[in-house]
């Protein structure tokens, strides 16, 4: 049972390694490609904190082999914004202070992000049921979903006079 | 949390799945989302050592409505069954269903068949599919057969389907009148305390058909006849409704667990099941 070839392309850059099949996604990120952005918190499917986006899906790279992301494109928060110029949601949540320890924020910006992807303008109960899968042990989630909901206003102020 | 090492194939059709299945029997094992199956695998609560993907397989997704039959291939998501217009339309008990089932990066590879397959009795797609009186597809090396939802689950983890088969689509006829899928849960991402899913036509007054199916309140999904008979030709007053209440609660079999005592699941299996009907009534 030896290693395979696993060809991705993770934020934007085709990759390739040998890993093992049984190998989980967030070990590869954060080992192999030295992606430490994703966290893991419960290791068993429940925190959303090791949350990416794979093929336009958010999913929880704790339970994903890595043999399941040949050929995937993942995009993780290392993707999403950079030191000199952050992204959006990562802006908001500075500025409505939607992080304090920060253990579940590129999880919960991540997730935002492709929520707000696929519902441009959610009512704040779309972004509570949105990101019900990823957990918070210290905001109290307000600052978040407020954030979140600065976002989408923001992303949509600047389509609207793209 | 490292699972056990495996081989790991991804074929792209099914005979190449079920050839695979013969030739390792009980050593190989079918996956589709994974959240179900990697959790355990990953506690090695169970030795595989083929893990057959049914990722690559594109007969086995997706959803067709023609006229009153619905069909959903196997490796359908539940984000899929959500995001449907269509399926919303012609049978929105799925999605009322599918939006309680999990969190949203569970739903988004998580699979019909992965949930109905997997024989867990805290899966809700079972009870669901009891309740739309749904048949199970299954295809082995003798060929295909079909087996009803209703006769499929036998204990826990143990169904009417043959290691070497694996399940390719679900059908079930259009569903018309009222429905509602209700369940108790301690929070968004848990199993059913109890759960319960109902549909109810009426016609000129009285109670035309019904169905009743409950979800983790026994070792399988438990199809309630006998509530079923005291709603049907009834006009669903409230003593009726009492009577059916009761019928589903004596057809439960609770164990107590982390989610409770027996008699507590019971008091919660008779408000769910109340409020099942209730809302399938009102629907109507
Ligand atoms: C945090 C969390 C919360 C959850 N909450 C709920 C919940 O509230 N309600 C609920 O119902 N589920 C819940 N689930 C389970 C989830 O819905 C699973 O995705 C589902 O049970 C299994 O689908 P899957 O596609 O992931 O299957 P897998 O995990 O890939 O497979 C499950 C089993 O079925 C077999 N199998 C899969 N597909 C087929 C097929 N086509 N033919 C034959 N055998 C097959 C596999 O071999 C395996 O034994 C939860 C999971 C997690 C991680
Ligand atoms: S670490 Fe993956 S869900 Fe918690
Ligand atoms: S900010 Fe600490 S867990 Fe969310």
């Amino acid at each position: 049972m030896g290693k395979t070839h696993l060809k991705m392309t993770v934020n934007g850059k085709e990759v390739e390694l040998l890993t093992e099949p049984r190998q989980l996604l967030i070990h590869v990120l954060r080992e192999d490609l030295n992606l430490t952005g994703a966290h893991i918190g419960c290791e068993s499917s429940h925190c959303g904190a090791c949350t990416v986006d794979m093929n336009g899906m958010s999913i929880k790279s704790c339970t994903v082999f890595a043999a399941q992301a040949q050929d995937a494109e993942i995009t993780t928060i290392e993707g999403l914004g950079s030191s000199d110029g952050l992204h959006v949601l990562q802006e908001m949540f500075k500025e409505h202070h939607g992080l304090q320890c920060g253990y579940c924020t590129p999880g919960m910006i991540t997730r935002a992000h492709r929520l707000l992807q696929e519902n441009s303008n959610p009512t704040e109960e779309e972004v509570r049921f949105g990101i019900s899968g990823n957990l918070c042990r210290c905001t109290g989630y307000q600052n978040i979903v407020k954030a979140i909901l600065a976002a989408a206003a923001k992303m949509n102020e600047v389509k609207e006079s793209a | 949390m490292i699972a056990s090492a495996f081989e790991y194939h991804k074929p792209d059709t099914v005979d190449g799945v079920v050839s695979l299945l013969s030739k390792w029997g009980d050593d190989a094992r079918v996956i589709a989302g994974g959240h179900s199956l990697i959790p355990v695998m990953k506690q090695r609560m169970t030795d595989i050592s083929h893990l057959i993907d049914l990722g690559g397989i594109a007969e086995l997704k997706g959803i067709s409505i023609d006229g009153d039959k619905i069909n959903i291939g196997a490796m359908t998501t539940q984000h899929e069954l959500i995001a449907s217009e269509a399926l919303a339309k012609a049978a929105p008990l799925i999605r009322e269903a599918s939006l309680q089932i999990a969190d949203p990066q569970v739903r988004y590879l998580g699979t019909i068949g992965g949930n109905v397959a997997n024989g867990d009795p805290a899966n809700d797609m079972p009870g669901l599919m009891q309740t739309l009186d749904a048949t199970y597809y299954l295809t082995g090396p003798g060929g295909s057969r079909e087996v009803k939802a209703r006769d499929f689950y036998e204990a826990a983890y143990f169904t009417a389907r043959e290691d070497e088969e694996i399940l390719t689509a679900i059908s079930f006829a259009k569903p018309s009148g009222g429905f509602a899928y209700e369940k108790q849960k301690r929070k968004i991402g848990d199993y059913a305390t109890a759960a319960a899913g109902v549909m109810i036509t009426i016609e000129g007054g009285k109670c035309k058909a019904a169905s009743v199916a409950l979800t983790n309140l026994s070792d399988t999904p438990v199809y309630c006849a006998a509530a079923v008979d005291a709603l049907v030709g009834s006009s669903l007053d409230d003593a009726t409704i009492k009577t059916a209440v009761k019928a589903a609660v004596d057809a439960s079999d609770p164990v107590a667990d982390t989610r409770g005592p027996v008699d507590f699941k019971k008091h919660v299996a008779g408000v769910i099941v109340k409020k099942a009907i209730t809302s399938a009534v009102a629907r109507a």
